[in-house]
């Protein structure tokens, strides 16, 4: 008997599909929506959202007394005084303690109110995002793609990827959406 | 061949099944509510895109180009996940499937694997053939836990629970969970995770379904909202996930559309909570063991039907279901296998891959082809046409009987005027049956019709006879 | 202009009143009506049913009855849809043929048909009409323009009555759920009269809504659109 793999690809051969016509997008490729859009798109998540010229002092005020994980490749002024930065090596116990995890991100989507990790400089890798409570992600301006498609061509998807619309939710008790399951309950979108 | 565990064993046919749940009024206030809300929120979710139209068949144009050229797409996302450190498996049936993942499961030592709410893996059963091969797997979508905790069966894609309502699920938790709990949703999303955040932190093998791969670049694509997800891509050791061969996408900038459409379709979200886009193994993030099985389970059987094969399409978003006035009745356990509704209709029968399998035969007329689906659907699934395709392959499998005998005469009747005019005047004779201009009672099986309608009562003149005398 | 009625075997056998409206309508806005005697069913229910074999001689009957005619006109969207969306998957091509609100408002360009009825009526835009044949609001424009006519709307309009030809045996049951919804939906209106474009569907809610002594009463749109204050509705004993 033929091994699997051969025998399915026979199956499809013998399927004999005739070739698909070319692919028609007449969607809209780029977006109109800018950081406004993008700030309430994210606000109607639930996730808050700040307009900052001064992070550093944004932070202070966010996180002053609390222990916050902190990944690799933030700006140096960012780790403000006042709050226990966690840093790696950390464990999962470690960032299951942590009273959250600072962050700035890889591409954000206005239309959808999305923003992007690509566990690159300042995001660390995905667990790091992922169980402490709360998320402080800081987002550029020069960072928010209109549009999916627009936002999709910024990113590299040989990098491990996370797109994050708001806090964890769920829509399976009577399909109505609630706030707050595994994942960061709170996230806090600083825009500059 | 082995059974296919997609419908479920010694389910009755759909009739007789939807005969029960209708008569369950709890779950029919439950359906009617909850599809009732996903219904409207997905409307406004799509009015807001001027661009919809364009998305659906750019959605249908790149899943019939992945159908026509799996031959090489399939090779190309097992070349490139190989290159980034990931291993291809390929299963031909539900139990080769299973038994793959089981065997990593022992090469891992592990007697326990959290799982990310997959429908290929319900599909096959595997949480049943782990079970049995001592490995006892562990839901941790909400609504997966929910069934799971109830000893239930899913009713519907995206969310197996949506029979339930909240004070159901709160027995549940409070019997099973042995906690005290209220019926608040908010309440009942943190009773869960409290009850899997130990499983997360500690379990060192996930088992997880794919909504898309990129042939291209060997990505694979999971949306999900509860990070549930997340945690089962992340924090494990070893990683296996099960897909059916037709999850494909040519490039990743083919998922600029679906991650338009999908969203939208299914949880009526710009954009669901999170995504996770994975490639292989990445060092020092995430299971550095990644396990990817190539699924056909009847697929490539489907494939061969140029009408059924458009089921392939299916992108698993339950727009369908949701619009579907007889789900929305019936619930999904009726349709006796883990794909109800309307895509379950033209979806299981062909993975069953035998209508002469009575239950799976009956699922195509579980419709009234109102098009209510076809219309929803994002990949332009034209389900009602593989209904009627389907329906007649039922009817072929089933050969002579009472109806196939009263259909070839109705046809006959049918082929000539003459002999459709003195049929009708022969029915009109049924007026002697009624009273009152109405008739409310008829022999078998016009007693289906008249058990809860009344059938006029024919004229006494015909149209054409009317005609023929006025105008003729 | 000269039209052929396809009276749809349902609306000949059991609804002569509806066919004897589309003629007079039709004559009233200047046509020339033929009723070939030759017709007799689309085939649809033996197509819906998964007898396509013996549908296809019936599609077959129905081009050669009706080819030399440049409009037919339906009083059905189902049959209408049987002939237009499904004749060519048969591989026989269809004859132009409209459903009747179709042909007003897109052939002749009418939506004031000169019509009066002196009555409370909701609308059922059926399944096949909507969905099929995208007729959209061409119904209610016709009737929004009926004098005297008190048009209320209908809640979840666009959803299935339960009909479905066969669909109504084989899941009775099923079938009378969906009813169920469409009658309280009707009933909440308050409207006398139900109308709708196929007298298929009409028979379903009408044989529920008479089963119930509902005190409603379901009047296909022709009929609606063909009384005038000259030559008013009656109902038919
Ligand atoms: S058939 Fe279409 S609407 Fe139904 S689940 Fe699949 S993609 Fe969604």
């Amino acid at each position: 008997m033929a091994d699997a793999r051969t025998e399915i690809l026979n199956r499809i051969r013998a399927a004999k599909v005739a070739p698909a016509g070319p692919t028609p997008r007449d969607y809209r490729r780029t977006g109109e929506g800018g950081v406004e859009l993008f700030a309430e798109r994210v606000a109607d998540y639930r996730a808050i959202v700040h307009a900052v010229s001064d992070v550093p002092a944004k932070l202070r005020e966010l996180l002053v007394g609390k222990r916050i994980v902190a990944p690799a490749g933030l700006p140096a002024d960012w780790l403000v005084d006042g709050v226990e930065w966690l840093t790696e090596p950390l464990s999962t116990e470690d960032l299951d303690q942590a009273d959250g995890v600072l962050t700035n991100c890889a591409a954000a989507i206005a239309d959808t109110g999305t923003i992007v990790l690509d566990a690159g400089a300042g995001q660390g890798r995905r667990a790091l995002t992922l169980l402490p409570d709360y998320h402080v992600c800081v987002v550029r301006t020069d960072q928010v793609a209109a549009s999916v498609p627009e936002a999709l061509e910024r990113l590299d998807p040989l990098r491990p990827l996370t797109f994050i619309s708001g806090p964890s939710a769920t829509s399976d008790i009577e399909l109505n959406r609630v706030e707050g399951v595994h994942g960061p309950r709170t996230l806090e979108v600083l825009i500059t | 061949m082995a059974r296919n565990p997609v419908t479920w064993l010694g389910s009755p046919t759909f009739p007789n099944a939807a005969r029960t749940a209708l008569a369950d009024t709890q779950l029919r206030q439950n359906l009617r509510k909850a599809t009732g809300t996903i219904r409207a929120r997905r409307a406004s979710a799509v009015a807001e895109m001027p661009d919809w139209e364009a998305l659906r068949l750019s959605g249908e144009a790149i899943k019939n180009d992945v159908l026509s050229r799996l031959e090489v797409l399939l090779p190309q996302l097992e070349e490139a996940v190989t290159a980034r450190g990931g291993t291809v498996h390929w299963a031909r049936d539900a139990e080769e499937a299973n038994a793959i993942v089981l065997r990593l499961c022992r090469e891992n030592d592990a007697t326990e694997v959290v799982k990310v709410k997959s429908m290929a893996t319900a599909e096959i059963g595997l949480n049943e053939a782990l079970e049995e091969g001592g490995v006892h797997a562990i839901e941790t979508d909400l609504a997966e836990l929910i069934v799971q905790l109830g000893d239930d069966r899913p009713s519907h894609i995206l969310v197996p629970a949506i029979h339930r309502n909240r004070s159901e699920i709160r027995e549940i938790f409070q019997r099973r969970m042995g906690i005290s709990v209220s019926d608040e949703p908010a309440d009942l999303a943190e009773a869960a995770r409290l009850y899997l955040r130990q499983k997360f932190l500690t379990t060192k093998v996930a088992v997880s379904g794919a909504n898309f791969a990129v042939a291209d670049t060997g990505s694979i694509v999971v949306l999900e909202s509860e990070g549930n997800g997340r945690m089962c891509l992340t924090l494990p050791d070893t990683l296996i996930t099960v897909m059916g061969i037709e999850k494909l996408v040519p490039t990743w900038q083919d998922l600029e559309v679906f991650l338009q459409l999908l969203p939208r379709s299914s949880t009526a979200e710009r954009m669901n909570p999170y995504t996770s886009v994975w490639t292989g193994v990445t060092p020092g993030d995430g299971p550095q063991q990644f396990h990817l099985i190539l699924l056909d389970n009847g697929r490539t059987a489907s494939l061969k039907d140029t009408v059924g094969r458009q089921a392939l399409r299916c992108i698993r978003c339950s727009a369908c279901l949701n619009v579907c006035p007889v789900y929305e009745r019936t619930g999904g356990q009726s349709y006796g296998s883990v794909y109800p509704g309307p895509i379950g209709a033209i979806l299981t029968p062909q993975l069953v891959g035998d209508m002469h399998d009575k239950q799976a035969a009956s699922l195509p007329y579980a419709s009234s082809l109102c098009g209510a689906c076809f219309e929803v659907c994002p990949v332009r699934i034209d389900i009602p046409s593989v209904l009627t395709h389907l329906r007649a392959e039922a009817v072929t499998a089933k050969g002579r009987s009472p109806e196939s005998v009263a259909m070839a005469a109705a046809a006959w009747m049918f082929r000539d005027a003459k002999r459709y005019e003195r049929a009708q005047k022969l029915g009109a004779l049924a007026r002697l049956l009624a009273r009152n201009g109405k008739i409310t009672s008829l022999p078998w099986p016009g007693s289906k019709w008249t058990s809860s309608r009344d059938v006029p009562a024919p004229p006494a003149e015909s149209f054409r006879e009317w005609w023929r005398k006025n105008r003729g | 202009m000269k039209v052929a009625l396809f009276a749809t075997c349902l609306t000949d056998t059991f609804y002569p009143s509806t066919a004897k409206a589309v003629v007079r309508l039709l004559e009233r806005l200047g046509c020339e009506v033929s009723f070939p005697l030759e017709q007799t069913c689309c085939g649809q229910m033996h197509f819906n049913t998964g007898y396509r074999s013996h549908s296809v001689p019936l599609a077959r009957q129905y081009t050669e009855v009706f080819e030399s005619f440049d409009h037919v006109v339906a009083p059905s969207g189902s049959c209408a849809g049987m002939v237009r969306e499904v004749y060519p998957t048969l591989g026989v091509s269809p004859v132009p043929t409209h459903e009747l609100s179709e042909f007003l408002v897109d052939v002749l360009g009418v939506t004031d048909v000169g019509a009066w009825f002196p009555h409370r009526v909701t609308y059922h835009p059926t399944c096949h009409s909507l969905r099929m044949l995208g007729v959209g609001d061409k119904p209610l424009k016709l009737l929004s323009a009926v004098r005297a006519l008190d048009l209320v709307e209908l809640p979840a309009a666009e959803t299935c009555c339960g009909f479905g030809g066969t669909f109504a045996i084989k899941n009775a049951e099923t079938s009378t759920a969906m009813l169920a919804d469409k009658m309280r939906c009707v009933l909440d209106t308050g409207a006398e009269v139900l109308s709708a474009g196929d007298n298929s569907c009409l028979m379903h809610i009408g044989g529920g809504l008479s089963r119930l002594k509902a005190g409603v009463r379901t009047v296909h749109l022709a009929e609606i659109l063909a009384s005038t204050e000259e030559d008013p509705w009656r109902a038919t004993p």
